[in-house]
């Protein structure tokens, strides 16, 4: 897998855009989400993405997170050019180096709080003996245990992007990608939250990089990167 | 451990619209119940029909041409002479060639008034045609020996006298086994006398047919054309069958017949089939969403194909077992209304449709699920994402 190192992908950057066009054909005329993007994300940074709807934060996102390519110019995600990769292998990256908190912490309705977490672990190692890790990762996002065997339906807002954190956690991967992550809750749980992610960026050298429109989140980071019309501003 | 994680899942979709997977379970069950029941009543049909046939399939049968008048010299009493039975003996040497007289009348046991079949045989040439139950073979010239069903009907027994009105009567010297459906000749439901008495008694000199007994199976049709040669040159004064294509035409077309009522149940598993694809695509385009976050999470397409084809199969598995083991009572109650009996329900021949219905409800299953899946395995996992 580390054989296809990219000459332009070394160094110690985790995330390094060179030159990203991101264009998306539609029938009314191609769209262009991102204009040749350049941009460097080192290991243990703090990432804020902001900027208007449409601007081309989502893409961006998506492009980190392995699960688009780009049109044109260089992706390297951990030393590796994602351009010509198959959906394999980027699958594999998003289960073995990615944690992903959606907006709408997206936990699988059929499945409890500790079976969700469990569900990556189970997709990486093929093995189900990992439930003593799970509920580590559980009690670290400060949630009770009680609520382990609880439906994500069970569950207030704040609970489940716990629960989804775990997951997202559980794989023990060094880049959490987090698109709005407090956007559902109420500001004083989305606080929260928000301390939880800075203790994991903090404490254990995650990389955090996520896209948020609440300038107080924002905050959180250690850099903001402001995106208008696909450029960086 | 991965499959069992994706079957888990799967199980509990299922689970969760417990009233549909119980409709599309329902479908597969009365497709596998019917294809099964057709299968075995076709088979059993099959099965009856051969049993009550009796098992001679090894002779040719010579019968006087019937229809088309005959011109000059030709017949027309619609019998062998003496002469055509030397020819065809000739013909058909060395097999044994048996002439036979056959005729029906009037017969009187004991006060009781019946009609029934008479045969006239060679008495030499009645044990290589007929089996004795009771008492022994013709010796005498006035001895009769009587068919089973014919015995048994009339309550006769050896000894028994049968008067047969102005031609005389005859004393019961034995009763024949149960001989079964014959195309040659049918002694189960009449008696049959000595060639040299029937001659007397009826005044026919001419035979109604001649049978001649092949005994090496590849040999018949190489018989069969001879005598059609030495006796048809001509004109056709003679019919030449062998019993063993009319079995075989019969059992063909009973085997047709059996063929189309499966195929008529295998109509209602494939729309068995069309239920649960439709069901699948209710529950792809209802997971949309889920699906964009299994994969976005590091779940392979393969696995996303696994994870629903799992849900077809275990609708497919509830349905068929089902099924299979109802089709078993379904077999029972069409063997009962059609054939009045269960007798041929139990033999592997008949068994094996159960075997083929699970495997055929199976199939179907998986058949219907396949498109549904790949479908969800091929959804983009931006754009299941996004779906709402």
């Amino acid at each position: 897998m580390e054989e296809t190192i990219n000459q332009e992908c070394n160094g110690d950057t985790i995330i390094r855009f060179r030159e990203v066009t991101k264009v998306y054909p539609l029938p009314g005329g191609d769209v262009v989400a991102l204009d040749k993007v350049s941009l460097d994300i080192g290991k243990g940074d703090f990432i804020a993405i902001m900027g208007p709807s449409g601007s081309g934060k989502s893409t961006l996102l998506n492009l980190m997170g392995c699960l688009d390519t780009p049109t044109a110019g260089t992706l390297c995600i951990r030393g590796r050019n994602i351009l010509g990769m198959s959906d394999e292998d980027m699958t594999v990256l998003r289960r073995d180096y990615l944690g992903f908190i959606f907006q709408q912490f997206n936990l699988l309705p059929l499945l409890t709080a500790l079976e969700n977490v469990q569900y990556p672990l189970i997709l990486k190692t093929g093995s189900r003996e990992c439930v003593e890790r799970c509920r580590e990762v559980l009690k670290a996002m400060d949630l009770d245990a009680s609520l382990f065997s609880h439906k994500p339906s069970e569950m207030s807002g704040g609970q489940q992007q716990r629960v989804a954190i775990a997951r997202a956690l559980v794989n023990d991967p060094e880049i959490l990608l987090a698109d709005e992550p407090t956007g559902n809750l109420d500001s004083k749980t989305g606080a929260a939250i928000m301390h939880l992610l800075d203790d994991l960026n903090r404490d254990r050298g995650k990389t955090i990089i996520m896209v948020t429109h609440d300038p107080s989140i924002a905050e959180y980071a250690h850099r903001v990167i402001r995106i208008v019309d696909g450029k960086i501003s | 451990m991965h499959s069992l994680m994706f079957f888990e899942l799967a199980q509990r979709n299922v689970r969760l619209h417990w009233l549909r997977s119980l409709l599309a379970i329902l479908g597969i069950i009365i497709g596998v119940v019917t294809i099964v029941s057709m299968g075995i009543l076709g088979n059993s049909l099959v099965l009856a029909i051969s049993d009550s046939l009796s098992t001679v399939g090894d002779s040719i049968i010579v019968t006087p041409h019937v229809g088309g008048m005959g011109f000059g010299g030709s017949q027309s009493s619609n019998l062998l002479s003496d002469r055509d039975v030397e020819q065809i003996r000739r013909a058909a040497a060395p097999h044994l060639t048996i002439p036979v007289y056959s005729g029906s009348s009037r017969m009187k046991i004991g006060s009781e008034d019946t009609v029934g079949t008479i045969y006239g045989l060679k008495p030499d040439d009645i044990p290589v045609l007929l089996e004795v139950d009771q008492g022994s073979y013709l010796r005498g010239a006035s001895g009769a020996m009587v068919g089973a069903t014919f015995a048994e009907e009339n309550e006769i027994k050896v000894g028994s006298r049968i008067s047969l009105g102005d031609k005389g009567s005859v004393r019961v010297v034995g009763i024949l086994k149960e001989r079964g459906m014959g195309f040659d000749i049918n002694p189960d439901f009449g008696i049959v006398v000595e060639d040299q008495w029937f001659k007397q008694a009826f005044g026919q000199e001419e035979y109604n047919q001649v049978i001649v007994k092949v005994n090496d199976l590849n040999k018949i049709e190489e018989v069969k054309d001879s005598i059609d040669r030495t006796m048809n040159r001509k004109e056709t004064v003679v019919d030449v069958i062998d019993t063993r294509a009319i079995l075989e035409t019969i059992l063909t077309t009973f085997g047709q017949i059996s063929t189309f009522t499966t195929v008529i149940g295998g109509i209602s598993l494939i729309v068995a089939g069309v239920s649960i694809l439709n069901i699948m695509l209710m529950s792809v385009t209802e997971r949309i969403k889920e699906i964009g976050v299994i994969r976005s999470i590091g779940t392979q397409r393969k696995e996303v194909l696994r994870m629903f084809l799992y849900e077809a199969l275990i609708l497919g598995l509830i349905g068929s077992s089902i099924g299979g083991a109802l089709s078993i009572i379904g077999g029972y109650a069409v063997s009962m209304v059609m054939l009045q009996t269960t007798e041929y329900l139990f033999v592997p021949s008949s068994l094996v449709y159960i075997v083929y219905g699970v495997g055929f409800g199976l199939g179907t299953s998986l058949i219907s699920g396949l498109y549904p899946a790949w479908k969800a395995s091929n959804l983009n996992p931006i754009e299941a994402l996004r779906h709402e």
